[in-house]
Formats: C-alpha cells, sequence, structure tokens
C-alpha cells in the first residue's frame, strides 16, 4: 500500500493482444480443468445397482465402487468370529449376490431388511463390503449416517417390501457360483 | 380461526410484496419522492406481515392447535415446549414460513437504513427484494401451505424429526443458515439495481460489501454447525462428507467470499465491477439452487421433508431468477466501466485475480460433482453419486492453494513489487512455514498433503499475524502507547483490516485442522461383550454394562464404556441408542470426548441387552476442536469488519496503516 511510486513497467504487448492472449490462456485453463474434473468425476463414480444391475455388469463390476441395494435373504446371514467376516447374501429376488462385510452391523440388521452395502465385486464372485446401512422407511427417512442415499435406498428397497419379491425372496436363496 | 388468520396474512404479505416490487421499478425508472415512500411503507408490511404470520404459527404449535395443517403434521403433545418452539423450522412449510420471516426482518432493515441513501438505486433494489418476497409468499400461499386447514384434527400429532430433537445444536443450525441463505437477497438486490441504474461507484459498493459480509457470517457459522451437529449426532465420525445438502450451503459461501474479496478491488481500484456484479448475483442463484436441491426430494437425506410441488415450483423460480440475471448481465454488464486498471505483474492486485479465479475453480468442482448425478439420472435414467475420493482430490490442492494465496496477498503491496519488495515479504515467512512443517513431521506427520497444507499454513500464519499486530508495534514505537492502547486505536482506526485478517486466522486455522484432522486420525470397529475391554491408539476402553434410561419422548439403551488413556483413567462415556416415540428406528447418539489435541468418538453401531454385547465404532480424531474454534474467530472478525461499517463510521481504506510488506511511511 504504502509503495514509493513506481513507474508502471512498460507492456510488452498492445492492448487487444493481451486480451486475446488473455482470453486464449484463460479457454486453455478452463479446458484443462473441465479435464481433470470429468476425469475425476469418471474415476469416482459410485453405480447404485441391484443384484441384477450387479450380475449384468459383469466384469465391470470389479473393482468398481458400488452401492448395492436389496434385501438380505432368509436364512443367510452368518455372523463370522466377532467382528470380521460377516457374511450373507442379498437379493432382489430374481438374482443374489453373497456378501462378506468386515464392519459391525447396525442395530437394525437382520434378516429380510433392507440394506444399502458398499464395496465392490471381488473376482471369486462374492461382493466385498466396506460399509454396510440399513434401510430406513420411517416416515421422515431420516438417515443414521448422512452419508446415505436413503432415495435410493428407499427406491432399492421399498418395492421388496410390498409386492411379490419378498416371497420370491422367501425361496432359497441361490448362491452366486463361485469362481465363474 | 388460527388457520384463516394465517392464510389471510400470508396473502396480505403476497400481495404488499407483489405491489412493493412494482412500484419499486416504477419508481427506479422513473424517480418519484412518492414512489419511493410507497415502496418502503410496502416493503415494511410485508415484514410485518410475515412476522405476524410466523407469530401465528408460533402461537398454533405452543397451544397444540392441531387444525393447523402443519402443527398437525409436526406437532406433538409430547415433546417439551422448546421442541414445540422450534418446530416452526423443523419441517418444510414451516421452514419456508420462517425463511419469509427472516426475508421480511433482512428487507425492513435494508430499507430502512439506506431510507436516506442511494435515491437512484435503493427503489430498484426494493423492487428486487419484494419481487423474491413475492415468490417465498407465493409459495406459502400455493405449493406450501403451512396453514391449511385440518377438517377432523387429530387429538395428538407425531412431532418432529427425531434427529433434529436429539441435539441442541439442531436448534441454532436453521436459523444461521436462513440467515445467511435468505440474507443473500440483499447484495442480489443491490447488484441488480446497480446493473439497472447501470453504475456501481465508489459509494455503493459499500452496502453491497456489508450486505454480503452479514449474510457471509452467519452463513459461515451454519456450515460449520451442520458439521458439528453431524459429527455430534450422526455417529459416523466425520463432519463433512460432501453430501449434497452441504455441498448446497457451501457453493454459495465460496462464490459470496470471492465477491467480498472483489469487492475490494472494485473500492480500492474502480475495477472488476461487472465481475464483482457476477460473483453476488451467482452467490443467490445458488442459494435458490440450493433451496430446489434440499426441499424438493431430488436428494435424500436429514434435509428433505417431502416430496411435494415446491420442488418443481422452485425450480421455475430460479429458471426464472437465471434467465433473468443472464439477461440483465449481458445487456448492462458494459456499463460497469472500470474506471482505473489492474496491475498484472507480482502483487496485491494479482493475488486477488488468482484468489477470486481459485474460488470460482472450487465453485465450478463443487458444482460439478454435486450435479453431475442428477444429470446423468435425468439424462439415461442410470442412478449414481459421485464418490467423496472426487472432491477430496480436488478440493485439497485448490484449498492448500488458497490457503498459500492467503499468505501471499497481504504479504505484497499493491500496484507492483519490486524484486526486492518481493525477497524481504515472502522469506521471511518461510522460517515459520519450515518450523510448522518441521514440527508435524515430528509428531508423526507423514501425508505429503497434510505437510504441504502445515508448511502453508504457518507461511500464512507469520504474515497473518504480523499484519494484525504490524499497527500495534508502530503506535507502541511512535507514541509510545501501552499494549491495550495501541491494540484499542489500532484496531478503531483499521477496523475493516483488522477483521479481514482475523478472519484469515481462523481460516487458516480451520484449513489445517481440517488437514491434519482428516488424515492423522484412527478408527475401529468392534464387537464386544460385557466386562472385554478393547485398545486404539493409546486408549483402552472397556464396556461395563449397558442400562436403560426412559424419558418423555424418547427411551435409550447406554453403554457404559470406562475410558483410559496410557493406563491413567479419563472417565466414562456414555454412548447411547435411543428410540422415539413417532419412529420405529432406533437412533444412535455418539460420546465424545473433545479435548483441544484430539477427541474420543465412541458411536453405538448395535446392541443388544439380553446377550450383553455392543458394536462400536471408535475413533480418535486429532484438531476437530480446533474447526469450531476457529470458526468462532473467523465469525468473531467478521462482525469486527461489520461493526464500524453498521456504524457509518467506515475508516477509508486509502488511509489504511501500511502493510507489513512495505517499510516506507504511511502515506500513499
Amino acid at each position: 500500500m504504502s509503495v514509493p511510486a513506481i513507474p508502471a513497467p512498460a507492456p510488452a504487448l498492445n492492448p487487444g493482444k493481451t486480451k486475446w492472449f488473455a482470453f486464449a490462456a484463460v479457454a486453455v485453463a478452463a479446458a484443462a480443468f473441465l479435464l481433470i474434473a470429468l476425469g475425476g468425476i469418471g474415476e469416482n463414480l459410485v453405480y447404485y445397482w441391484g443384484p441384477k444391475e450387479l450380475r449384468a455388469a459383469g466384469d465391470k463390476a470389479i473393482g468398481a465402487t458400488i452401492r448395492l441395494g436389496g434385501q438380505v435373504a432368509i436364512g443367510s446371514v452368518r455372523p463370522g468370529d466377532g467382528v470380521s467376516n460377516l457374511e450373507f447374501d442379498v437379493t432382489d429376488g430374481t438374482g443374489t449376490v453373497h456378501v462378506v462385510s468386515r464392519g459391525v452391523p447396525p442395530q437394525l440388521f437382520r434378516d429380510r431388511i433392507g440394506v444399502v452395502v458398499e464395496g465392490t465385486m471381488t473376482r471369486n464372485g462374492t461382493f466385498q463390503s466396506r460399509r454396510l446401512m440399513v434401510s430406513h422407511d420411517n416416515r421422515y427417512r431420516a438417515p443414521d449416517d448422512k452419508d446415505v442415499d436413503v432415495k435410493t435406498l428407499m427406491r432399492s428397497t421399498q418395492g421388496l417390501d410390498e409386492a411379490p419379491v419378498p416371497r420370491a425372496a422367501a425361496t432359497p436363496a441361490v448362491k452366486p457360483q463361485v469362481g465363474d | 380461526m388460527v388457520p384463516a388468520l394465517g392464510r389471510i396474512l400470508i396473502l396480505l404479505a403476497l400481495l404488499a410484496a407483489s405491489a412493493g416490487a412494482l412500484v419499486g421499478f416504477a419508481t427506479g425508472a422513473r424517480p418519484s419522492g412518492a414512489g419511493w415512500a410507497w415502496a418502503r411503507r410496502l416493503a415494511y408490511a410485508f415484514a410485518a406481515l410475515m412476522v405476524l404470520a410466523n407469530l401465528v404459527m408460533e402461537y398454533a404449535l405452543l397451544t397444540h392447535d392441531f387444525s393447523v395443517g402443519y402443527v398437525a403434521h409436526v406437532g406433538s403433545r409430547s415433546v417439551p415446549t422448546w421442541v414445540s418452539l422450534v418446530s416452526l423450522w423443523s419441517s418444510l412449510e414451516g421452514s419456508i414460513l420462517f425463511w419469509g420471516l427472516v426475508m421480511g426482518a433482512y428487507i425492513a432493515v435494508a430499507t430502512w437504513q439506506n431510507r436516506h441513501r442511494y435515491p437512484e438505486y435503493m427503489p430498484y433494489a426494493v423492487g428486487m427484494w419484494l419481487a423474491c418476497g413475492a415468490f417465498f409468499s407465493f409459495l406459502l400461499a400455493g405449493p406450501a401451505q403451512p396453514f391449511a386447514t385440518v377438517p377432523g384434527p387429530p387429538i395428538d400429532g407425531p412431532g418432529p424429526n427425531p434427529l433434529l430433537q436429539n441435539h441442541y445444536l439442531m436448534i441454532i443450525h436453521p436459523p444461521f443458515l436462513y440467515a445467511g441463505y435468505v440474507g443473500m437477497t440483499i447484495p442480489f438486490g443491490l447488484a441488480c439495481a446497480a446493473l439497472l441504474v447501470g453504475r456501481l461507484g465508489h459509494d455503493f459498493i459499500r452496502p453491497l460489501r456489508n450486505f454480503l459480509l452479514l449474510p457471509w457470517i452467519f452463513l459461515t457459522v451454519a456450515i460449520v454447525l451442520g458439521g458439528w451437529w453431524a459429527y455430534e449426532v450422526l455417529g459416523w465420525g466425520g463432519y463433512w462428507a460432501w453430501d449434497p445438502v452441504e455441498n448446497a450451503s457451501f457453493l454459495p459461501w465460496l462464490t459470496a467470499t470471492a465477491a467480498l474479496h472483489s469487492a475490494l478491488l472494485v473500492e480500492r481500484k474502480g475495477v472488476l465491477k461487472g465481475w464483482t456484479a457476477t460473483l453476488v448475483i451467482a452467490t443467490y442463484l445458488l442459494t435458490v439452487l440450493g433451496t430446489f436441491m434440499t426441499r424438493s426430494g431430488v436428494f435424500n437425506s436429514v434435509h428433505s421433508f417431502t416430496q411435494s410441488a415446491i420442488g418443481p415450483t422452485i425450480l421455475v423460480f430460479l429458471a426464472a431468477a437465471l434467465l433473468f440475471a443472464v439477461a440483465l448481465l449481458t445487456v448492462r454488464v458494459d456499463t460497469l466501466a472500470a474506471e482505473g486498471r489492474l496491475e498484472t505483474g507480482p502483487s496485491r492486485d494479482a493475488v486477488f485475480l488468482v484468489q477470486n479465479l481459485l474460488f470460482v475453480l472450487f465453485t465450478f468442482t463443487v458444482l460439478l460433482g454435486t450435479v453431475f448425478p442428477l444429470v446423468v439420472e435425468a439424462a439415461r435414467g442410470v442412478q449414481m453419486s459421485v464418490g467423496r475420493p472426487y472432491f477430496d482430490k480436488m478440493s485439497v490442492p485448490i484449498g492448500v492453494a488458497l490457503l498459500f494465496v492467503m499468505g501471499v496477498g497481504p504479504a505484497l503491496p499493491w500496484g507492483h513489487a519490486t524484486k526486492e519488495q518481493l525477497r524481504r515479504a515472502l522469506l521471511p515467512p518461510l522460517l515459520t512455514a519450515s518450523m510448522l512443517a518441521v514440527l508435524g513431521f515430528a509428531l508423526g506427520v507423514r501425508n505429503a498433503w497434510t505437510m504441504v497444507a502445515l508448511f502453508f499454513g504457518g507461511f500464512t500464519a507469520q504474515i497473518t499475524l504480523s499484519e494484525i499486530l504490524l499497527p500495534v508495534r508502530q503506535r507502541m514505537r511512535a507514541r509510545g502507547e501501552n499494549v491495550l492502547e495501541a491494540l484499542r486505536q489500532a484496531q478503531r482506526r483499521g477496523r475493516r483490516r483488522f477483521g479481514a485478517y482475523i478472519v484469515h486466522a481462523g481460516a487458516l486455522l480451520v484449513i489445517v485442522a481440517i488437514a491434519v484432522s482428516s488424515t492423522m486420525g484412527s478408527s475401529k470397529e468392534i464387537q464386544l461383550r460385557e466386562g472385554e475391554t478393547m485398545a486404539l491408539g493409546a486408549y483402552a476402553l472397556t464396556f461395563v454394562n449397558a442400562d436403560r434410561v426412559a424419558e418423555p419422548h424418547r427411551e435409550s439403551v447406554r453403554a457404559r464404556m470406562d475410558v483410559s488413556k496410557n493406563g491413567r483413567s479419563l472417565g466414562t462415556l456414555y454412548p447411547r441408542m435411543s428410540r422415539y416415540e413417532s419412529q420405529r428406528e432406533p437412533i444412535g447418539t455418539p460420546a465424545v470426548r473433545t479435548s483441544l489435541t484430539e477427541d474420543l468418538y465412541v458411536s453405538i453401531q448395535n446392541i443388544d441387552l439380553a446377550s450383553r454385547s455392543v458394536g462400536l465404532l471408535v475413533l480418535v480424531n486429532p484438531m476437530v476442536a480446533w474447526i469450531w474454534i476457529a470458526t468462532a474467530v473467523m465469525a468473531l472478525g467478521g462482525l469486527v469488519a461489520l461493526v464500524p461499517a453498521w456504524r457509518g463510521e467506515t475508516v477509508a481504506v486509502r488511509v489504511a496503516v501500511p502493510s507489513a510488506s512495505a517499510s516506507a511511511e504511511g502515506s500513499r
């Protein structure tokens, strides 16, 4: 602020050229930014899939971040030793996915409850869970975990609550073939 | 009777706002004393009607008048009185009514304060404000209808969302957020008025800046209160998840912060006028976008209550406001020609530009990640979201760059810096920067970005502190005043500058605290039986027992956890799992042991009294408390900068004290 007056440096370019130069620089920077941002989005997409879509995706599902929505198949819950390796099947009535979870299950976790499991598909056909969330179907739909996209969860689990799907789910769930 | 009264008040408010908007625009186009007087009266009338409508609703809530639609929706006889009181903003319709109250208050204050000033601009500004007010009144009269009559009133209602009853922070977070969000209407109206008049001079930038700063303070606090609430209530152990709703509050904050800085260049140099107006308008549009995202149910979260006609109505308003803004800017932005010239060499001017670009970049980054899933779903029907890693990856470099710029800017002189000046300004802070980085390394920081954040944090901290203290030191030396007297005098004479650097000090602390807390923590999930002990770092937690606690509105199961650190007992924590009357589902409430260095965070995932076992998520989060403290510092700085302006005794920046970097005498 209190700089002794310094003569302004002579502009290297005439104003018109400077303007175009600045414009071009901004355009290049904006393009670069878009490229980086869209690339970043592409790498970090989280897919919201049911067992059916997960199957349909095939190898694409391996390594991708997926929120698997569905219902815990009846009689499929096998609590592991202590915390790790809780295993269960997630079903949408048409297919099931075998899930292995290492976390502590949430309070309401049990047979037939709607769940959303975030994780990824492994090569041996089981779904490795990083986070396990149960559906909320009270009237306020307040999530336990702010991070939960309950809408998806609702959509993926609502249908199961009402119509034919629970009955279909009641039939013995087919385990995914290992190593296909 | 009460519902009818409420509806009449809303309709009158709609009438006052619409008429006032028309009168305001007409008076702006053809100035007349009578027109201006009427525009003002209608603005006050709108505010008064909104206050009355809110009082009627509070009355209905407190007397449990279930014939009022909103009360039947959120009221309950079983909840404590304070919950009834704050139920006003606990659900959709009531929150829009409260929105109207805040808007009315802002409009009344802004009109009153400037009733004798800026005669060209003010009618347009009042017209813009009341046009926005008319929209929200319309929302209340049509799609929202908090005062709908319930034909056969129920005996009792369900009560508000239990998550909102769970913590006192929920009482204060929404009012702060509304005060921030709604307040952005005022600078929006002023910026539009400047465009309509075709001039944004040295005088009119002042009310614009001050009315931007006030909601900015509220918004800053509200964003962090939201994070704090999530941290204390939601039980996943963090305070920020890049949730669309969080982003909705963050986006206008980013553009508002950029505008506060570019407004300084308008004031000092007469440049960037159109740019500043654009940023202010963008801020308002982002608050409308945020309102749409949170109130329409396109994203589901604790903030979105129900799906209704309100969403599409807000979307239409957003589209109209966007069209209006783009048209206005296209036609009129050339009228706000620059009076001065911006230096492009290494100088404070250039750093201001870089800072503005960084904030805009940040805004686009967050906006892109937030809106992308919506666009994809609308276009292809595929559901997906953008994961947190995207936001983290993108925001870390930008945040660190901002931290650096926050130091470099104040260190450089305006105009053009010589090599010598650059050296003297930028070399000494490197000392503190290196010291902090080394200290971090010694304390176990290994994450590269955290090291960078510490380094630039130290750099900026030294510059900021010396900027705060320099005038004090100079006064002490030159006039022999003691520390307190010098501090009092110096801050009285350079209030805005003083406040701004306090905000910077808070901001840099927030960034460093976020960097440390998000990379240096540890966590563990574990299932314990009664009597079992777990260890996490230096902590040992023993699950002693679980018991049941009954309260009128909820029933909880608590786990008694004895905590010790390095073998020394720290007392007992009681994380709990509560079940509210109106809700099937239990809600966990974590127990947090806060200290200045780190928090111990214990959250129940599941608990079973029969088998005497508990599933826990335990985290050690370093430095989190500093985020809350630093936010208070930021708010304080904002208030310091605002107060003299409020009293109308603003000290002109041109005679501000010399910066730390410039050694010459304090003359221009």
